[in-house]
Order: C-alpha cells, then sequence, then structure tokens
C-alpha cells in the first residue's frame, strides 16, 4: 500500500518533467493554431483558433514535402542496398582487414558534415550532381550507412552458426544463405535501419541547403521551412505549421514503430 | 600489457575458426565480395571528399580558381591565415564554451533521469518514451521554435521571466547568442544522455542495491557508491560521443543566430565561409577546409579514444 502511494508520487513528477521537456513542442502546435493577430499576445492555448496557416503551408510546402518523401525512400533503398550484405560479409564470413573496417566505421559516424558537404561540393561541381535529388540522396545516405552496417552485423553475429552450417551442407552458396536465411531473419533489423535512415534523410539540413540550394521546388521541406525563416516579413503562424508537418513522420514512426525506434536508440549508441 | 597479451590469441581465434568451417578460398573471396560494395562505397564518399577537402585547404582556391581549377599549391600558408587572423581564438574559445557546457548539463540531467525513471513507476514506460522525441525532431523544426520562444518582445521565455520580475534578455542578439544556442543544445542532447545512462544502469546488477539497502545505505549513498562508480565506462563513453557530436553541430547554431556574434564555432565558421552565408560574405574555399580539416582531425583523435576506451572496457 505504502508502495504503490509512492510510485504514483513519483508518476506525478515523471509528468511535471516530461510537461517541461516537451513544452517547445506544445508551444509550437499552439501558435501553429492561433490566429495571427493574437500570436504575439502568447496566449498558453490557442483561443484564437483557426486553420489558416495549415491551408497557406499545404499550397506553399507540398511539393517540398514531396521531394522529401522521395529523398528519404531513395536514402533507405541505397542504404538497405549496401549495408546489409556488407554487414552479412562483416559479421559472418571471413573477411581480410575486418577490425580496420569496424574502426571505419566508427570514425565515419565521427566526421564533421561541414568536412563532408565542403567535400561532396567540390566532386559535385565536376559531376554535374549539384542541385540534383540523385546528389542529395547519396549524402544523405552517409548518415545512415555506417550506423545500418553496425547495427545489422551486430544482430547478424548472433544468428546461430548450425543454421548457417546446415544451408551450406544443403549446398547452398554464400548468396543463397544470406538471401534466404539470414535476410529473411534480420527483417527487424532491416526495419530499424530503414527507419533511421529515413529519419535522418528527412531531417537534414546541412546536406540539403549546400548540395540543393538551387533546387527549386526539387528541395526537401527543410529548405521550404528554411525559405519562410529567411523571409524578411516573419510570419511565425505558417512557420510553425510547417514544423508541425515536418514533425509527422516522427510522430508516426513513434507510435507506429516504437518498439523498433527503441532498439535503434540503444544499439546505435554511437549516434545522434 | 599484459591485458593486450591476453585478448591477441582469443581475437585470432574466430578468423581461424570460420576459415575451417567454410573452405578457405571460396569464403575469403564470398566475404570480399559481399564488403566489396562497402569498401568502394567508403572510397567514393567518405576518403574522396575528406581528400579533397585537405587538399583544398593545401591549395589557394577563390571563386575564380574553384572554377578554373588550376589553383595554385600554397602548402601551409592558409593555415597560418586561418589561426593567427582575429577570428580563431575567440571562436575556439567559443566552441570550447559551447561543448563544455553542453556536455556538463546534458550529462548532469540526462543521469538525473536515468536515475529517476530507473525504478519502474506507473507510466514510466510511456514517459521515458515521450522523453525521446526531441532527438528524433527534424532539428529545424526545434530550433525555430527555440527561436520563436527566445523572441526579445513577445517570446514565451522572456514572459516567463517578467512573471518573476525579471527584465527581457535579448536572447539572440550578438552578446547573447552563445547562451541561446547552448541552451537548445542542452535540451536536444538530454534524451542521448537519458538513453545511454539508462541502459547503463539496467546492466548493474540488482542485488548490489539490496545488498546496500540491508546495510542500511540510504538512496543518495547507493548512488555515489554503486550506480555512479560502476557506470564510469558508460559515462566516458556517453561524454566521449556528446563531444564528438556536440563539436560538429552546424543546423540548430546556424538555424537561431547564424553563427552571428558569439554563437560562432568552428563548425558555422567553416560552413559560412564555404558557402558564402553569415559573417562570410566572400566564399573562401580553402580557409574553410582548413577549419574544417583541424575538426577532422579532432574527430579522428577522438575515434582512437573511442576505440580505446571500448577496448578497455571490454577486457
Amino acid at each position: 500500500m505504502y508502495r504503490a502511494k509512492r510510485n504514483w508520487w513519483k508518476t506525478a513528477i515523471g509528468l511535471v518533467l516530461t510537461g517541461i521537456m516537451l513544452f517547445p513542442l506544445y508551444w509550437m502546435i499552439n501558435v501553429s493554431f492561433t490566429q495571427r493577430r493574437a500570436i504575439r499576445g502568447g496566449g498558453l492555448y490557442p483561443h484564437a483558433f483557426t486553420f489558416d496557416h495549415y491551408a497557406v503551408v499545404l499550397h506553399d510546402q507540398l511539393p517540398y514535402l514531396g521531394t522529401s518523401l522521395v529523398v528519404g525512400f531513395g536514402t533507405v533503398l541505397l542504404t538497405l542496398l549496401i549495408s546489409a550484405p556488407a554487414a552479412y560479409g562483416l559479421s559472418s564470413l571471413f573477411v581480410p582487414g575486418r577490425r580496420l573496417f569496424n574502426f571505419l566505421l566508427i570514425v565515419a559516424q565521427m566526421i564533421p558534415a561541414v568536412v563532408m558537404a565542403l567535400g561532396f561540393y567540390t566532386i559535385y561541381t565536376d559531376l554535374g550532381l549539384l542541385d540534383t535529388v540523385p546528389g542529395l540522396i547519396l549524402a544523405d545516405s552517409t548518415i545512415a550507412v555506417p550506423f545500418g552496417v553496425m547495427l545489422f552485423a551486430a544482430f547478424m553475429s548472433g544468428i546461430p552458426r548450425v543454421l548457417l552450417q546446415a544451408a551450406e551442407v544443403d549446398g547452398a552458396s554464400a548468396w543463397a544463405r544470406f538471401r534466404w536465411v539470414v535476410l529473411p531473419i534480420s527483417r527487424n533489423s532491416a526495419v530499424t535501419v530503414g527507419l533511421f535512415a529515413f529519419l535522418w534523410a528527412w531531417s537534414d539540413f546541412l546536406f540539403a541547403s549546400t548540395l540543393n540550394r538551387g533546387g527549386g521546388r526539387l528541395r526537401p521541406i527543410t529548405m521550404g521551412l528554411y525559405d519562410y525563416i529567411g523571409s524578411q516579413n516573419q510570419e511565425w503562424g505558417p512557420l510553425m505549421a510547417t514544423a508541425v508537418l515536418a514533425s509527422i513522420p516522427t510522430a508516426i514512426l513513434l507510435v507506429v514503430a516504437q518498439r523498433y525506434v527503441a532498439a535503434g536508440l540503444t544499439a546505435g549508441a554511437v549516434k545522434e | 600489457m599484459l591485458r593486450h597479451r591476453g585478448k591477441n590469441p582469443a581475437s585470432k581465434r574466430t578468423p581461424r575458426g570460420d576459415r575451417r568451417r567454410f573452405r578457405p578460398r571460396r569464403g575469403t573471396l564470398a566475404g570480399i565480395a559481399f564488403v566489396a560494395p562497402l569498401a568502394v562505397y567508403l572510397v567514393f564518399f567518405y576518403a574522396y571528399p575528406l581528400v579533397e577537402n585537405v587538399s583544398m585547404s593545401l591549395h589557394r582556391f577563390t571563386r575564380a580558381t574553384f572554377v578554373s581549377g588550376d589553383a595554385p599549391f600554397v602548402g601551409g600558408a592558409v593555415y597560418r591565415e586561418v589561426i593567427t587572423s582575429a577570428h580563431f581564438w575567440p571562436t575556439v574559445r567559443q566552441t570550447a564554451i559551447f561543448v563544455l557546457v553542453s556536455l556538463l548539463f546534458q550529462y548532469s540531467i540526462g543521469l538525473g533521469l536515468a536515475v529517476f525513471f530507473h525504478r519502474n513507476f506507473p507510466l514510466s514506460i510511456v514517459l521515458r518514451g515521450l522523453f525521446l522525441v526531441p532527438w528524433l525532431l527534424p532539428i529545424i523544426v526545434s530550433a525555430t521554435t527555440w527561436q520563436w520562444m527566445m523572441d526579445a518582445d513577445s517570446g514565451i521565455l522572456n514572459r516567463f521571466l517578467g512573471v518573476f520580475g525579471l527584465d527581457p534578455i535579448w536572447w539572440l542578439n550578438a552578446n547573447h547568442s552563445l547562451w541561446a544556442v547552448t541552451i537548445a543544445n542542452i535540451w536536444l542532447g538530454i534524451p542521448f544522455n537519458l538513453v545511454i545512462l539508462y541502459s547503463g544502469l539496467q546492466n548493474i546488477p540488482s542485488d548490489l542495491y539490496e545488498a546496500a539497502a540491508i546495510d542500511g545505505a540510504g538512496a543518495w549513498r547507493r548512488f555515489w557508491s554503486i550506480s555512479f562508480p560502476l557506470l564510469r565506462p558508460v559515462s566516458a563513453i556517453t561524454l566521449l560521443l556528446g563531444f564528438v557530436y556536440t563539436l560538429k553541430v552546424v543546423d540548430i547554431i546556424w538555424i537561431m543566430t547564424t553563427g552571428t556574434g558569439t554563437s560562432q564555432t568552428l563548425a558555422t565558421w567553416a560552413y559560412g565561409m564555404a558557402f558564402g552565408k553569415g559573417t562570410s560574405a566572400v566564399i573562401k574555399y580553402s580557409q574553410a577546409s582548413v577549419v574544417g580539416t583541424i575538426l577532422l582531425l579532432a574527430a579522428l583523435v577522438m575515434g582512437l579514444v573511442y576505440v580505446a576506451v571500448q577496448h578497455q572496457t571490454e577486457n
């Protein structure tokens, strides 16, 4: 009895702490629903309620949201294609220099994105990939590939050896073992890697603002939002409404795929 | 030394075992085939941009020579210019403050929350999940929201200070911008620290706590004598990764203040010079890549320290 009471007291503190932590997000939603004339008044809830900002934003930002989806899915595809086979090789086959690879993958995640962006910028200028969607997908995938390899490899090295040996005795080649044994059991890891690849590509600001500056409407939503900030008459209503729309993938992922997100967060201690 | 010798035979056993299981040549060939795309990828999309970056720092690139491609080789001249420039040391100092203050608060708040959530209570899993939201949101979303909250005239933060009779603060102006971006960055980093330290706490055997409780140790004592010392390896990793990630932060600062005033760090300085934005209206490719190379070296050193720490904890 005493114990239960004390725990509910902890719940109350927990609610308050969570409330403080998430207050900025509440504030964003609050402003996005507040009429223009009332925004500077700073009411604690949107009593001057309106959907107008969303109407404006859907009109202005829809192409950017579409581009972001394309870039996100492209990045997921590229990341999975490269990281899953490599992780299988590193975790289950004999690869010379395996330790070097592991070290490189850790360091790769520590390289400042500014440095990468500057390098990509010069290369893309020569290749004509500047301001293109494929160029952005390639750059965005560098955020997720090292993480993907490490997450897949951690899971795959736990697959019971007997399973692979049995397949080998049956005459399955390394590729067949990968395709028909390893990949199906690694489905959960693939979902986790895919989720994070999508989220990082969707959230990317640095590569988009440098490699895809002149892409017009073929730029992601982060740039659409940045354009709003940049325009001199700062309209906070539409700005916050765009911010809410840009947060939707995160919200969906947290609700629908929380299990996978949790798996990625603890496994990916190596990622921001 | 002893430890090292003990470790080696064990690590060699794995590949040799694999070789026996899969026939040597075919197994190795297949392994190489599976890893080859990654190797090619790392060369083209990591090594090449990095080499390109370092090479730019040794040549004098301007807008004109960037297009024509015949920038003269100048060795360390641009490095000397950057390091002796009036911006360099103030920027290093601001970067140090940004990183260290961020880490101090992220870590202590994250640790406090991890201890708070360690013992389950009703709703604890849901609330802990909600704490992660700021981490998963696009940074531009958080940065824009903080920018509005820190608005001098109508921001909620100044309104809140007003309740206590405090004067409004011009958060985003040149003198205070370092503190503004640091506060936002602390908020962003709390979830990461919470997650890692929480999973560290979960790995401490609970009978240690029970034994200490029987011996009459209170919660405070149990924290300092059990949790904190046993968390040391996890803490080291958390702070190390936090250091690397904070050092390279650009977006939160750039979106809030475009790196103006005291909020200029090495990373935003490089970004501004490379793309001719913010305080640097002129594009300075070479200077930017010098600062980038300095950041890169810091990342490499930290990568080595990370591997060393990880190696030590495994033994």
